[in-house]
């Protein structure tokens, strides 16, 4: 079911950090981040990096992970109530991981190429899909500023139809909620905790600044895996 | 739709046009003082410059409104306001009667006169004036209870100048930016237009900005500086009724404050069908008045509501808010409210 091509997802080790546990239960752990804190700064702050990083993301692990062993506990008992409603606990706190590990990808300090548009095949998916380059920006930046409360907003690729779309999800819901073939290139994160410190609430001014941080080699790699 | 004409002693100049648009025709010289003031201010601080004397020759002097006992503040405002400065919202009195969002726009004789308040006023009419009058919003934006800074250290002065001055102020704009498309929506008091823009849990456009309105305005009277400490008499008897103990509710509320996954709020309700309270989490914009059920306290979990003083110590947040900012005051007027609604037992009639 959805829960253990979760945990396979994991295992499979999109770089997450897989540790091992006694009784076979696969947990995660925090990924580290290829930069420091303090790189992506002006787009970023360092302070909200180091936050965002070290409080949340490694909350959510906890939580998940504790949800994962109760979750484990309550399939081996066959307590069917306890397994349906640990379900939303795993969704939030496993989707804000997943979403989040993407999201430190999806990142890269300016002198690493961060904020440099993609050349090649994703480059020109871009332009037949949304135009230009700048088309995309806006739309994103639209539904982003959008988003009511929490959520996320993702530049993503329909598998089967071969297709860019521009997708938001509320509070922790990976991109696969909103369609089943759906693979995340780019993901923002639109919750306050993203940039209340530094853009108060001014989520447009953030959303406009994020840009000069995004790492478009490694969109570029996720697609031409999914599209040779 | 009726409305009343206010009535006065001198000649009315002759009829307004009416259009949907005349008696939201306000100007800076219609603009009328709060009906709760603290006696020491002057009226005329919250007056902006009146070019025009003569204009008020016809009108009924205004009220000089002295404090002999706290008035009670009418629930239901008509969606009418005038555009408030930020700083003379400064003070309002403390104010713990159910959340009453907007000024009133009126002297305080027509208050008492006509008490209806689904009724509209000329505002045209009420100097004798007709010069073109501008629109200057449909709701306004309340102030809370206390000064920005009364609730230290427990919720800074920069949380609530942003809070208040920057996200309340921006669900108001947004809310009046909206409504200015066209006249469906219009003459609706607050609490109604949340209602009706849920419309049964397909939401309107219009219903997260109005329902963020009405949450906020709600959550400024549910703190108050020195608060926390434990209801008394009737709430707190039902209180523990409903929860057992008093620090069983503050555990409930507690946890519902940090299970609710994104942004929300967590409310302690009085629970029209099944008459009790209980602890509710709502998503985003949402609220009880929804359902009809009738809030008493919230709490406001939105990340910008502690991000700047908690980062993300969710759990320190709610729990100084139960120990020092909860205003059981306004939680206990409002049940007090509330019980007219809902018949929480039987009354105990003493055997002959």
């Amino acid at each position: 079911m959805a829960l253990r091509t979760l945990i396979t997802r994991k295992s499979l080790g999109l770089g997450l950090g897989v540790s091992q546990s006694v009784r076979g239960l696969q947990t995660v752990s925090l990924p580290d981040l290829p930069y420091d804190y303090g790189a992506l700064e002006p787009a970023i702050s360092g302070e909200i990096m180091k936050l965002h990083h070290q409080k949340h993301h490694q909350t959510y692990i906890t939580n998940y992970n504790k949800a994962l062993e109760q979750l484990h506990e309550a399939m081996e008992k066959g307590d069917s109530s306890t397994v349906v409603k640990l379900q939303s606990a795993i969704k939030f706190n496993g989707g804000g991981h997943v979403n989040h590990s993407i999201f430190w990808k999806n990142l890269t300090p300016v002198h690493e190429g961060g904020g440099e548009p993609p050349k090649g095949s994703l480059g020109w998916a871009i332009d037949t899909h949304f135009g230009s380059m700048e088309a995309l920006v806006a739309k994103i930046n639209s539904e982003g500023a959008a988003v009511q409360g929490s959520g996320w907003v993702w530049l993503g690729l329909d598998k089967d139809l071969k297709k860019l779309v521009v997708e938001t999800t509320a509070n922790q819901d990976p991109l696969v909620t909103k369609g089943p073939n759906l693979v995340p290139l780019l993901g923002i994160d639109v919750w306050e905790h993203a940039y209340y410190l530094q853009y108060k609430n001014v989520r447009p001014d953030y959303l406009k600044n994020v840009w000069k941080v995004i790492d478009w080699k490694y969109a570029s790699e996720v697609y031409e895996k999914e599209c040779p | 739709m009726r409305w009343n004409r206010p009535r006065f002693d001198g000649p009315i100049k002759s009829q307004p046009k009416i259009n949907s648009f005349t008696f939201m025709g306000l100007t800076q010289q219609n603009q009328m003082e709060k009906p709760c003031q603290i006696k020491s201010i002057p009226l005329s601080s919250f007056r902006a410059a009146k070019p025009e004397k003569k204009q008020n020759q016809h009108a009924p002097a205004p009220v000089r409104y002295t404090y002999k006992y706290r008035e009670i503040p009418l629930q239901r405002d008509v969606g009418l306001a005038v555009r408030e400065e930020k700083e003379e919202m400064g003070y309002c009195c403390n104010n713990s009667f159910p959340a009453s969002s907007h000024v009133l726009l009126t002297d305080l004789s027509q208050r008492w006169k006509c008490p209806k308040l689904q009724n509209l006023r000329h505002k045209g009419q009420f100097h004798g004036s007709q010069k073109a009058s501008k629109v200057l919003a449909f709701y306004g934006l309340k102030a809370p209870p206390y000064k920005l800074d009364a609730l230290e250290p427990h919720m800074s002065r920069r949380t609530l100048e942003m809070h208040w001055g920057d996200h309340h102020r921006g669900y108001v704009e947004g809310l009046n930016k909206q409504l200015e498309k066209d006249d469906i929506l219009y003459g609706h008091t607050l609490d109604e237009l949340v209602k009706v823009t849920y419309n049964n849990g397909n939401p309107l456009p219009e219903f997260n900005n109005a329902a963020q309105v009405w949450n906020h305005d709600f959550f400024w009277e549910s703190m108050q500086p020195g608060g926390g400490d434990m209801p008394r008499l009737g709430l707190l008897e039902q209180i523990e009724k409903d929860f057992g103990s008093f620090t069983n509710f503050k555990e409930k509320f507690l946890e519902a404050a940090l299970t609710l996954f994104g942004s929300g709020w967590v409310w302690l309700v009085l629970k029209r069908n099944e008459r009790c309270l209980a602890v509710v989490k709502t998503s985003n914009a949402i609220n009880p008045i929804v359902w009809d059920d009738i809030p008493i306290i919230s709490l406001d979990v939105w990340e910008h509501a502690y991000y700047l003083d908690y980062k993300n110590d969710k759990g320190k947040y709610a729990t100084v808010f139960m120990n020092h900012l909860v205003s059981w005051n306004a939680a206990a007027a409002r049940m007090a409210r509330a019980e007219a609604f809902v018949n929480l037992g039987e009354p105990k009639i003493p055997i002959a």
